[in-house]
């Protein structure tokens, strides 16, 4: 049979979910078309919130990737935006002048922020103001995240709702000085009353949120080429601020079924089937709808309105029909509690609230009850009651004769265990799991929570479900139960712990990154992302026995050079301790000049960094300077930062440049987990900046030497922990090495000394590495001794490149091998 | 395919193994990777996202990642495996030795 054509409108979680719903029912009855306005595929809108605070990344959130459209046979139209609907000859226009045909369409455009008409918010041109966000999209979050990043440190919130409240965490997260201003008397007034609104705000203020109520912004100040300046505020100072983030709530995007002539109110108007009032094959579904008076602005309602759209266009179960749902909603700000669900207040005679407050501890609870039926709940700051509310709630259950059950566990009806919660209990509110569907998967053999998120969706909305979808794997798999073991695998691509994968290579004797997978990744399958941390760790295990496998190594270390981001390279010559000498930088001058070096930069380490090599004049540059690597591209140590110390400095106690040129000398090149910085002062004023160092030398009087490890002050600052106390330089070098040895051999890949310190506790590392509880230090120091006495300069590469082409241009800024034409025999 | 040539590119042994070499070919810029097991892929050089050098990208058998960003291409469609971008891929195969790839006229 000739498939009939579908086209959708909008890509977003509605659009797509139901075009997942069609076709489990029908894969074979439409050839699909989409049109989103979104340069994606469909991803969880709602986890922005979360990826703004910086506890999930953007790839994460995806939920259709490109290949599932393929796969499909869907069309994708990512990018593009429809303007037009013809419903007499059912095409559809779109702004890239494309016409498509179809013979059921379904509109699901979503919603947009509004954004009131406060004076300076757009320009001239009604664009948002540079520095002025919404809070819907990924680019929205991209940009609010690059400026909150880039140095800008003060943010101003307009609009105190749910949205409102999770951008401000996020931001508040980043950095950000963070207020937020709300219109009304009450934050998040569509779910708390007065009495809750109070108790939230004090939470949040605590948290160190600044929030406004009763705040009428009435302009916000920019200043051209500066950007914004500070948000006014009716009858009060002028906030200052960087940004403005305005969630004002939002508006179901119609346009486009306005101009087609569609009938709109709030929303595009759908009968029970989810079709349009106005043309039977034209059906409309999620933010966009209105539906018997409602709009809805959660997720939960869409699930059900694909489910039935999807029942009805393919035909599969013509009766269905959508009754509106009872949504409820939690606030996604971690450390807070907070779920509501239906009335805020009492409405009408006879209705009953039960209400309990304790502000100092930030708890508040409201239950609202009509005919012994809960109809409207508020739960902060405790969530013990919420599943057995919220079922109370979804399915009209009869309640307790004792009121206080419904605000507290009494112990006198238990909360019903995971056991006795009926199979088609909904868990995951947001994705409409049940709890027979968890089971099922758990018995189909997902034992990790990851795995049964995976295949079931449960606790990939807003993520609230999780512990209780936990609870139903403990109860289902039993004993079987796995943790998310990859959280502490090395690699991504071996399915192994450090020490267990350490033992496993030395077992079977695997000196290469490739027998390593076919040895012990599943099915021997390499990972291309795994390659480098194992390299890391085999030439730390094997020293001069390691199988060096270039394509195993990152570019940086195949070339030894940092690449940059037009593919060109930064070249960093020694300079042990920061230490240099006239001759040293004739010779960088000269070569600077030579070959043209677009920029020569002092870095923050101390060294001189001579930015805009190409890769195919990296091994001359290495030869003209005659210096042997400065290590500053690689997983690896990378130098000594040292001050002037005791010989000039009038302060100095110690010899500190001799001490860091000594150190650099003995740890020169050696590969590390992650990058490895050092530095040594020459007395407690601290030129040298030791104490935000992964090892970090202090000279103090007497003599003696402070160690400091585990301090940074990068994207991370930690002040590091005070290790050991020394009487001579010797010992400073020893327990150096032993604690960069023990760190090499003991850390995850890429786990800085800032994590790997206060991950196994300063207490234990001075048990195991001064006062040698576990006597190993011997075996540390010998094995140290090794990876030193192997060091060999890698510039001298430049005499032998390792492969061939090693050191080509992998662009094309100059001529390449230009292979002729031949004539076609194609 | 009528408007497609074959192209003799270069020597196998002009490839080193699972690293990505560049190569100007009939005005396409290639980067081809060489696998274990000899066979090799074609892909285009110039990464979309912020124009990488995907020849210095790290590869397995299946995807290769751009140095820069750390966006991933699979190697049979050049479909990026984490982001929506696309690179060109082309037929590649080893004949005698040679690596020859197909490219539009
Ligand atoms: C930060 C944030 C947090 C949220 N948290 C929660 C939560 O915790 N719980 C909850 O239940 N809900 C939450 N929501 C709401 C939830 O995301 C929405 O209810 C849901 O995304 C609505 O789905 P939709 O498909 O109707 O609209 P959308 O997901 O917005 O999809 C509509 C799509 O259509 C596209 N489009 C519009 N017009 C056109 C056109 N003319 N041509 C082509 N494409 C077009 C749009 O670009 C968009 O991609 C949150 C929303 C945000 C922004
Ligand atoms: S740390 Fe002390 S010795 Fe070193 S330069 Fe500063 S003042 Fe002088
Ligand atoms: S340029 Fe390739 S990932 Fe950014």
């Amino acid at each position: 049979m000739e498939r009939q054509r579908l086209v959708v409108i909008g890509n977003g979680m509605a659009g797509a979910r139901t075009v997942e719903e069609i076709l489990t029912r029908a894969p074979d009855l439409f050839d699909i078309t989409m049109f989103g306005e979104e340069p994606h595929g469909n991803y969880n809108r709602i986890a922005l919130s979360h990826v703004l605070a910086g506890e999930e990344d953007f790839d994460s959130i995806f939920l259709n990737s490109l290949a599932w459209y393929a796969a499909n046979g869907i069309t994708l139209h990512a990018g593009v935006r429809a303007k037009r609907i013809d419903r007499f000859a059912k095409v559809v226009y779109a702004d890239d002048g494309s016409e498509t045909r179809y013979d059921k369409l379904i509109i699901a455009t979503g919603s947009r922020s509004f954004i009131p008409d406060i004076p300076g918010i757009r320009d001239r041109y009604s664009e948002l103001r540079s520095g002025v966000f919404g809070f819907r999209t990924i680019e929205d979050t991209r940009a609010m995240l690059e400026h909150a990043r880039g140095g800008e440190r003060r943010a101003v919130v307009i609009g105190g709702g749910l949205l409102g409240l999770e951008a401000a965490h996020g931001l508040h997260k980043q950095g950000t000085e963070v207020t937020v201003l709300q219109r009304s008397a009450t934050i998040m007034n569509q779910q708390l009353d007065a009495a809750g609104g109070e108790v939230l705000a004090g939470i949040l203020q605590n948290m160190g949120i600044r929030v406004i109520t009763n705040a009428r912004t009435v302009a916000v100040d920019y200043v051209p080429r500066v950007g914004i300046q500070a948000v006014q505020v009716e009858g009060q100072d002028p906030i200052p601020c960087d940004m403005v983030v305005v969630t004002a709530g939002i508006r179901p995007e119609t346009s486009v079924a306005l101009i087609s002539g569609f009938t709109v109110a709030r929303a595009i108007v759908v009968d029970d089937l989810m079709r349009t009032v106005d043309d039977d094959d034209v059906y409309a579904v999620g933010e966009c709808v209105q539906h018997r008076g409602e709009v809805y602005g959660l997720v939960a309602p869409l699930w059900e309105q694909g489910a039935v759209l999807a029942a009805n266009i393919t035909g599969t179960d013509p009766s269905a029909r959508y009754s509106g749902t009872k949504t409820t909603t939690k606030l996604k700000v971690a450390g807070i509690d907070l779920a509501s669900m239906g009335v805020r207040t009492p409405e009408r005679e006879g209705d009953e609230q039960m209400v309990f407050s304790e502000p100092k501890r930030g708890v508040y609870k409201s239950v609202i009850v009509r005919e012994n039926k809960v109809i409207g709940a508020t739960m902060l700051g405790d969530a013990s009651r919420v599943p057995f509310l919220t079922r109370a709630f979804d399915q009209g259950l009869d309640l307790p004769e004792t009121r206080a059950e419904l605000l507290f566990d009494l112990g006198t009806t238990p909360e019903q265990s995971v056991a006795d919660l009926p199979d088609d209990a909904q868990i995951c509110n947001c994705n409409g799991v049940t709890k027979g569907t968890i089971v099922g998967a758990v018995h189909d053999g997902c034992t990790s929570l990851g795995a049964v998120m995976d295949a079931t969706r449960a606790g990939k909305g807003c993520g609230s479900c999780k512990e209780q979808v936990c609870a139903i794997l403990a109860w289902a798999a039993g004993d079987a139960v796995t943790v998310d073991a990859s959280a502490n695998w090395y690699v991504p691509g071996v399915p192994m712990g450090k020490p267990e994968l350490m033992a496993a290579i030395r077992e079977q004797n695997l000196r290469s990154v490739s027998s390593v997978f076919a040895a012990l990744a599943p099915d021997g399958q390499p990972d291309a992302r795994s390659k480098m941390g194992l390299a890391s760790l085999l030439k730390m295990m094997w020293g001069p026995d390691y199988v060096d496998e270039r394509d195993a190594r990152f570019i940086n270390d195949r070339v030894h050079a940092n690449i940059q981001k037009d593919g060109t390279f930064s070249v960093v010559p020694q300079l042990k301790g920061g230490v240099t000498s006239p001759e040293q930088l004739r010779r960088i001058a000269d070569v600077a000049e030579k070959y043209d070096v677009p920029m020569v930069k002092l870095t923050g380490g101390q060294r001189i960094d001579l930015l805009g090599i190409r890769k195919e004049d990296l091994p001359k540059v290495w030869a003209d300077l005659d210096m042997p690597s400065g290590y500053a591209y690689g997983k690896s140590f990378r130098t000594v930062k040292t001050c002037v110390g005791q010989e000039f400095c009038r302060f100095g106690t110690g010899d500190s440049t001799s001490l860091g040129i000594d150190m650099e000398t003995r740890f020169q090149g050696l590969e590390s987990p992650a990058k490895i910085k050092l530095a040594v002062s020459g007395c407690p004023r601290n030129c040298a900046e030791s104490l935000v160092k992964d090892v970090g030398v202090v000279a103090v009087e007497g003599g003696r030497w402070e160690l400091w490890i585990g301090g940074a002050a990068g994207a991370h600052i930690r002040k590091g922990d005070l290790f050991v106390t020394v009487d001579s330089r010797e010992e400073a070098i020893l327990l150096a090495g032993r604690f960069i040895q023990y760190y090499r051999e003991n850390a995850k890949w890429l786990e800085r000394t800032y994590t790997f310190v206060p991950r196994l506790g300063l207490e234990e590392l001075q048990a195991i590495l001064v006062a040698d509880r576990d006597g190993v230090c011997a075996g540390l120091d010998e094995r140290l001794q090794e990876s030193v006495d192997n060091y060999a300069d890698p510039w001298l590469d430049r005499d032998a490149p390792a492969t061939p082409g090693q050191f080509r241009t992998a662009l094309p800024l100059v001529a390449l091998p230009l292979v002729p034409v031949r004539g076609g025999d194609a | 395919m009528s408007d497609a040539i074959e192209i003799d590119v270069c020597a196998l042994g002009d490839l080193a193994i699972e690293e990505g070499r560049t190569y100007v070919v009939a005005d396409e810029q290639l980067a081809l990777f060489r696998m274990r097991d000899d066979t090799v892929h074609a892909l285009g050089a110039v990464c979309p996202h912020r124009g990488g050098p995907i020849a210095d990208g790290q590869c397995d058998e299946a995807v290769v990642w751009c140095p820069l960003h750390a966006f991933g291409y699979d190697l049979a469609t050049g479909a990026c495996v984490n982001g929506d971008f696309r690179l060109p891929r082309f037929d590649a195969r080893v004949e005698d030795g040679r690596v020859v790839v197909t490219v539009p006229e």
